[in-house]
């Protein structure tokens, strides 16, 4: 269950910070702007929960037909995870270990409910199309995982930053994957965009490309799957350049001998 | 010095992967031929545009990959794919169907998964089915015999159709289809398909002019040609001859079982032989070597298996055709047959590991 792959080398650091001498406080808030570093690149790039993790991969593959559907489910899930951790960093303190995952479970339902109706409310025409997929936002792994992994261990600061990177690494691979499909599929860009914010945004449609009839293959779900995958390669391709770059070739060449037949 | 000890097999026969190709290649020329005598020029094109773009594919692809591109581009498996997918389309579909198509085949299906002899599926179906899924009403565009369009479909009007959907004098796609009567042509298989659902008997169907004189005009033509040039590759080892005989005999079974049980439903078991794509799938798709399974075993479970899956989806399924989906369903389950079709290792008993 834990996927503990995010740092923990700063607990407790809101709760001592006010009782340390003067000299401390400047090396711990340089720690701690080193801790936000790291959940940023965590979230956004290494640590991706979309491209990385690959967690809550049903709505992410889903519902990104267009971009605006991306758009409001990314919003809905980092609006429920950064509650929610902040919610479960608050009472980690008094959550038995034992029962704690329905604990969670709970909170993040809670969070999912209150999103769905106040979507319900505000922006009925893209809760009717993200449909099932906005309630399916309690079993989203990337959610509990963040709450099991990170909140449940670390101050509520921290968590809240955690859930908000996490959230926007998701809704950013959300976003460019309902970009990918829209295009090739439509050949338009943020269609329906009124539904999410209002009359006003009808104004940002924009037609990329006249396309006689649609590539179905791009709306259906097989698109968003080979979408993901170039996106994934993509990923890698950029991460192995980066460290052949980096590395320098300091190893020592040992020179072997081998038998074998030829010899 | 040691004596080199090789392993079985001891002798080979030094066919090249191009050679190989150029002569299934050959081998499509006498359906190829079929196909230009009774619907035209339009396939023609099709294939020269496939191959076109999968050359241009192939070498974008491998110079990324940062492959030997002279040694693999001229390998003559793109070609191959190209042409495969060229036979298979509607002769009047347009022009972007086609690129998109074989450039999903390219990239897609074959080079991403690893190059020749990576891909799990046949490249050429992965790019047909694609097509067949994502552009439903272009796929359908197929073109009655040339005897039976009110239009001269000449090389330039066939041209003009698949670049802008008009024929030079301006008549459209649909006003080619349409015959003297005013009701759209489709193939044999469709035609039939359509007049089941309406609750006609087959004896009823196949008084359109579409199923001609025998079985469907035209098309038992190109079958016989694809027949004829996959029984030259059987002769020439080209290709396994389990295969296609297991997926011929299999579609024959299940017709004759369907035939039998109710004749007014049911098409005759040589109208399934002699009608869509049953033979240039029997010789040329369902015996990849890279796809299929590779037990002589094997080969016959998989041809069995596309058999009922086509003869299935042509009688039950929402497509006219189902040769297509058949291939693909069997190169996946081609490794679980392999995995159970192993065949005994010389000097093993039965059952030993």
């Amino acid at each position: 269950m834990s996927n503990e792959i995010a740092p923990q080398n700063s607990t407790e650091a809101d709760i001592t910070i006010d009782t340390v001498e003067q000299e401390d406080s400047a090396a711990l808030k340089a720690q701690l702007k080193a801790e936000y570093k790291e959940l940023a690149i965590q979230g956004l790039w290494k640590n991706n929960p979309g491209l990385v993790q690959l967690l809550g991969l049903c709505p992410l593959l889903a519902v990104t037909s267009t971009v605006t559907n991306a758009l409001g489910l990314g919003l809905a899930t980092m609006l429920v995870l950064i509650c929610s951790n902040v919610t479960v960093s608050a009472i980690r303190h008094w959550v038995p270990k034992e029962i704690r995952i329905p604990i969670f479970v709970l909170i993040i339902a809670a969070f999912v409910t209150c999103v769905q109706l106040l979507m319900n409310a505000f922006t009925y025409g893209i809760y009717q199309s993200l449909g099932i997929f906005l309630p399916l936002i309690v079993t989203n792994c990337a959610i509990i995982g963040r709450a099991e992994a990170y909140a449940s261990k670390n101050p509520i600061k921290q968590s809240a930053f955690d859930g908000l990177m996490m959230g926007l690494g998701f809704a950013i691979i959300l976003i460019l994957l309902g970009v990918i499909r829209e295009i090739l599929g439509q050949g338009t860009l943020f269609d329906g965009a009124n539904l999410l914010l209002g009359d006003w945004a009808s104004v940002l449609r924009i037609e990329v490309m006249q396309l006689d009839s649609q590539f179905l293959l791009a709306i259906l779900p097989p698109g968003a799957f080979i979408a993901m995958g170039i996106l994934i390669a993509l990923k890698n391709a950029i991460d192995s350049y980066i460290k052949s770059k980096e590395v320098i070739d300091t190893e020592q060449v040992i020179e072997r001998v081998r038998v074998n037949f030829d010899s | 010095m040691a004596f080199w000890i090789a392993s079985s097999p001891h002798n080979h026969n030094h066919t090249k992967t191009p050679n190989l190709m150029r002569l299934v290649i050959y081998a499509t020329l006498p359906g190829v031929l079929a196909q230009w005598y009774f619907f035209g020029w339009g396939n023609l094109i099709h294939i020269g545009l496939a191959m076109t773009t999968a050359i241009i594919c192939e070498f974008t692809v491998l110079s990324l990959r940062k492959k030997p591109i002279s040694h693999e581009l001229f390998d003559g498996s793109a070609f191959l794919t190209a042409l495969l997918i060229g036979i298979c389309l509607p002769a009047l579909a347009p022009w972007w169907v086609t690129v998109i198509g074989t450039m999903f085949a390219i990239v897609i299906g074959k080079q991403l998964y690893g190059g020749l002899g990576h891909n799990p599926f046949n490249p050429a179906m992965a790019g047909y089915v694609m097509l067949l899924v994502s552009f439903p009403l272009q796929m359908t565009l197929w073109q009655p015999p040339l005897t039976l369009v009110a239009v001269d479909l000449n090389f330039t009007n066939t041209l003009t159709t698949i670049l802008t959907g008009f024929t030079a004098e301006g008549y459209s796609v649909e006003q080619v289809r349409t015959s003297i009567d005013g009701i759209t042509m489709a193939t044999p298989l469709d035609t039939l398909k359509t007049n089941t659902g309406l609750g006609l008997t087959v004896l009823e169907s196949i008084k359109s002019p579409v199923f001609g004189e025998n079985l469907a005009l035209g098309w038992e033509w190109v079958n016989a040609g694809f027949l004829l040039g996959g029984l030259f590759l059987i002769a020439r080892k080209a290709i396994a001859w389990q295969t296609p005989i297991s997926f011929l005999l299999s579609l024959f079974i299940c017709s004759f079982i369907g035939y039998s049980i109710s004749p007014d439903s049911s098409a005759s078991t040589m109208f399934h032989w002699f009608s869509g794509a049953t033979m240039l799938g029997a010789f040329f798709i369902l015996t990849d070597p890279v796809t299929g399974a590779t037990s002589n075993k094997g080969r016959i479970v998989v041809g069995l298996l596309a058999g009922l899956l086509v003869y299935l989806i042509r009688t039950a399924g929402g497509y006219p055709d189902g040769v297509a989906f058949a291939v693909l369903l069997c190169n996946m389950s081609a490794p679980l047959i392999d995995q159970y079709t192993r065949p005994r290792t010389y000097g093993h008993q039965k059952g030993d590991k």
